[in-house]
C-alpha cells in the first residue's frame, strides 16, 4: 500500500500532523470534523491524505454531527476518528456517551485550549481532564490518553485506535495547543513495524446474536458490523445482550453498565501506562501528565542537582486511573506535587489516590503558558 | 399494484420478539411502517443491504421493530450518523425514519446539510405536529393556533413546511401525503428508494392521544376528517390564491430530479485527488 507521507524514517512535523499520519497508519479510513483551533491541522492533514488512501474525510456541519458520523462509520466497519478542542468537545459529549453505551470503537482527539467558553483558542491548557473522564451523563467508562511530545502524539494515536478496537470503546486522546502546533522530530515507522489491533467480529450466527453479551467471557462482545446479514439493532437505550431495549428493569441496566465498567477495569494493567523518573529513592514526587511533564522532568533534574530527592510519575493514561499506585507512592514519599495547567483537576484524582498518606500540593498555572522547570522547582523547595 | 396480506409483510419483516409496538391506539406510524415495508417488498430489495437509522421519539422506535440492521441514535442526529454509514459502505441503502420534532427542530441543521450534500438516504418523515413520546408538546410543524402542552393557548409561532424546505435545500425527490393516501404513499416510497441522493417522503400522521386529544380530535377518524379538510392536492393548490391556501397543507409530489448523490461526488473527488497528486492518470 502506498502512503501519502514518508514511512520508515524521521520527519519534522507538528503534533496535529503526527496524529493524522498515525491515524492513517493505524488503519483509520473515516474522518469527520469541524474546524476549530488548535485541532484544525489534524483535519487539514486528513483532508489531504484520506482520498489518497481511499478513505473518507468530510467536513460536517458541527461537532455533534462529526462524532455522530464517526460512530455511524464505525458500525459500517471503518476505524474512525474526529478531532476538536474544548468547546467542540463539549458539544460531542452526548454522543460520546452514546458510543460508550453502544460500545462503538472510535477515537476522539481533544487538543485543549484555555477555557471555559471560547477562552484562549491559541493557547494551551489542561482544563478538559475532568470533561474527558466525566463529561457525558450517566455512569460510563472510557479510556483517556495524554501525550506530552510530538512522538508520543504519534505513538499514542496508534495506541488509541488499538485500545478502542480491543475493548470496543471510545478512546479520548487529550493533547493541548502547545503540542498541536509544536514541531519536533518524529519517527514515522513502516507499517510492518506497527502492531495493529482489529475489533473482534462474530465468527458465526450464534455469536452475532449477542452483540452486547459476553460470549468470550472477557466482557468484550464481537461487533457485528452492518451489512453482513446479522441484522443487528443498536440503541442508546438500556438494552439486553441481544440489543433489545429493556429500560424498566434495574437488573438489565446493572448488567450492561457493570460489564462496560468491568471490561475496562479488569484490564487496567493493559490500559494504564505511565513512566517513572528517579522515583526509586524519592522523598518528593511530582505527578503530571501531558505537556507539563516535560517541564517536570527538567525540574526533577534541577532538584536532584540541589540535593532534593525528587522523582516524577508521568501519566500517559489518565483514565482509568491507578488509585492504588498513587497510594503506594504516597506511602513512599512525604509530599506529592501536581503541576497542571488548570485550577486543579488531576490534583483531585491524585489527592483521592493518596488516601491521606501524603500531603498533596497543586501547582496550578493558567493563562496559556506551560510551567517553566524553575517554577516547579521553586514550589518544591518552598 | 398487487397488495400482499399484512400478515405476510409482518411475518417477513418484523421482529416478533419485539412486539407489541409502543404505539398508541390510532397512531399512524404503523401504517407508514407498513407502506415502507411494502415498498421494500415490492421492489425486492435485499433485507441485508438496508440499514434503518433513527433519532429519538415515537417514530424513531421503528428500526427496533423491523428485522434489519438498525441504529437508534440520539435526538435529531440520525442523518449525521447515516452520513458515516453510507460513506463507509455505499452498498448499504439507508432509510431514516424520523419525526417532525426530531428532523426539523433539534435535527434541523443536520437535515438541511444532509440535503445540501445530497446524502444518499431515504427519509420517511412522520409529521403529527407534536412531540408524542414526551407527551404532546408543540412541534415546529404545528400550524398556528394548534395546542400543545407547551403552548396551552395555541401555537403563536409560524410552522415549518418540511417538504418545501427539502425542495429548496436541493433534495432529489420530495413528496408529502397523509397516511390515508396509502397507494400514493407506497408509490412515493418506492420511487424514493430507487433514487440516488436525498429523498424524503413526509406523511401527515394521526396522533390522537398526545395531539388530537388537546385539539378537539380525540380519535383517529376525527383526525382523518381534519386532514381531509386541511390538505389540498398540488394540482388544485396551483389554482388557489395565497389567501385561500392560508392554513392549508399541500400534498403531492413536489420534486423529482437526478442531481448526483454524495457517494458519487466523493468517488469523483477521490479520483480528482489522486490525479492532482500524480498518483493516477
Amino acid at each position: 500500500m502506498r502512503y501519502p507521507f514518508p514511512v520508515g524514517k524521521a520527519d519534522f512535523i507538528q503534533g496535529d500532523e503526527a496524529i493524522a499520519r498515525a491515524a492513517i497508519l493505524a488503519g483509520c479510513r473515516f474522518y469527520a470534523g469541524y474546524p476549530i483551533t488548535p485541532a484544525s491541522e489534524i483535519f487539514e492533514a486528513m483532508a489531504l491524505y484520506m482520498p489518497l488512501v481511499d478513505g473518507v474525510s468530510i467536513q460536517m456541519e458541527d461537532e455533534i454531527a462529526s462524532i455522530a458520523a464517526i460512530i455511524g462509520a464505525s458500525w459500517a466497519g471503518a476505524k474512525a476518528m474526529t478531532a476538536t478542542s474544548g468547546p467542540g468537545f463539549s458539544l460531542m459529549q452526548e454522543n460520546l456517551g452514546y458510543a460508550v453505551m453502544t460500545e462503538t470503537p472510535i477515537v476522539v482527539v481533544n487538543m485543549m485550549r484555555g477555557g471555559p467558553s471560547t477562552g484562549q483558542p491559541t493557547f494551551p491548557a489542561q482544563g478538559d481532564i475532568m470533561q474527558a473522564i466525566w463529561g457525558t451523563h450517566g455512569d460510563h467508562m472510557l479510556i483517556v490518553l495524554s501525550p506530552s511530545t510530538v512522538q508520543e502524539a504519534f505513538d499514542f494515536t496508534i495506541r488509541a485506535f488499538n485500545l478502542a478496537e480491543k475493548y470496543r470503546t471510545p478512546v479520548v486522546l487529550l493533547g493541548d495547543a502547545e503540542l498541536a502546533h509544536m514541531r519536533e522530530r518524529v519517527y514515522i515507522p513502516n507499517p510492518d513495524e506497527i502492531e495493529i489491533v482489529n475489533r473482534k467480529l462474530p465468527q458465526n450466527e450464534e455469536e452475532a446474536k449477542f452483540p452486547f453479551g459476553d460470549p468470550h467471557g472477557d466482557g468484550v462482545p464481537p461487533m457485528p458490523i452492518f451489512g453482513k446479514g446479522y441484522r443487528t439493532y443498536v440503541t442508546g437505550l438500556t438494552h439486553d445482550e441481544h440489543g433489545r431495549p429493556r429500560t424498566v428493569e434495574p437488573e438489565v441496566q446493572q448488567r450492561l453498565i457493570g460489564r462496560i465498567y468491568k471490561k475496562i477495569l479488569d484490564n487496567k494493567d493493559d490500559i494504564i501506562s505511565y513512566e517513572k523518573f528517579e522515583l526509586d529513592d524519592a522523598e518528593v514526587a511530582i505527578v503530571s501528565t501531558g505537556i507539563v511533564s516535560r517541564s517536570a522532568i527538567r525540574a526533577v533534574k534541577l532538584l536532584r542537582e540541589k540535593g532534593v530527592k525528587a522523582g516524577l510519575l508521568k501519566l500517559n493514561t489518565i483514565w482509568p486511573f491507578d488509585f492504588d499506585m498513587i497510594e503506594e507512592l504516597a506511602e513512599q514519599v512525604k509530599k506529592i506535587f501536581v503541576p497542571e495547567m488548570n485550577m486543579g483537576q488531576l490534583y483531585h484524582l491524585v489527592k483521592e489516590g493518596t488516601n491521606g498518606k501524603a500531603e498533596v500540593e497543586l501547582i496550578s498555572k493558567i493563562g496559556g503558558e506551560v510551567h517553566t522547570p524553575m517554577e516547579i522547582v521553586e514550589r518544591v523547595v518552598g | 399494484m398487487y397488495l400482499k396480506s399484512a400478515y405476510e409483510i409482518r411475518e417477513k419483516y418484523l421482529r416478533k420478539d419485539m412486539l407489541p409496538t409502543i404505539f398508541c391506539p390510532g397512531c399512524g406510524i404503523g401504517s407508514v411502517l407498513q407502506f415502507t415495508l411494502r415498498a421494500i417488498d415490492d421492489l425486492g430489495l435485499n433485507q441485508d443491504e438496508i440499514v434503518w437509522v433513527s433519532g429519538i421519539g415515537c417514530s424513531s422506535r421503528v428500526p427496533g421493530f423491523v428485522n434489519f440492521d438498525g441504529l437508534h441514535t440520539t435526538h435529531g442526529r440520525a442523518l449525521a450518523f447515516a452520513t458515516g454509514i453510507k460513506l463507509t459502505n455505499p452498498n448499504l441503502k439507508i432509510i431514516a425514519f424520523m419525526g417532525d420534532g426530531d428532523a426539523a427542530a433539534i435535527g434541523g441543521n443536520h437535515l438541511i446539510h444532509a440535503i445540501r450534500r445530497n446524502l444518499d438516504v431515504t427519509v420517511i418523515l412522520i409529521n403529527n405536529f407534536t412531540y408524542g413520546m414526551t407527551g404532546g408538546q408543540v412541534a415546529p410543524t404545528a400550524l398556528k393556533g394548534l395546542k400543545g402542552t407547551t403552548a396551552p393557548y395555541g401555537q403563536f409561532e409560524n410552522p415549518f413546511d418540511i417538504a418545501q424546505l427539502a425542495v429548496s435545500a436541493g433534495a432529489n425527490y420530495v413528496a408529502r401525503w397523509t397516511v390515508f393516501n396509502y397507494l400514493q404513499g407506497i408509490n412515493s416510497i418506492k420511487k424514493a428508494l430507487q433514487k440516488e441522493g436525498f429523498t424524503l417522503v413526509e406523511f401527515l400522521s394521526p396522533c390522537p392521544i398526545s395531539f388530537g386529544r388537546r385539539n378537539r380530535m380525540k380519535t383517529a377518524p376525527e383526525l382523518i376528517r381534519w386532514y381531509q379538510k386541511i390538505t389540498v392536492p398540488l394540482a388544485k393548490a396551483k389554482k388557489m390564491s395565497p389567501e385561500e391556501l392560508e392554513g392549508k397543507i399541500v400534498i403531492g409530489e413536489f420534486v423529482d430530479r437526478d442531481r448526483p448523490g454524495l457517494v458519487r461526488e466523493y468517488r469523483e473527488y477521490i479520483k480528482r485527488a489522486k490525479k492532482m497528486m500524480g498518483w493516477e492518470e
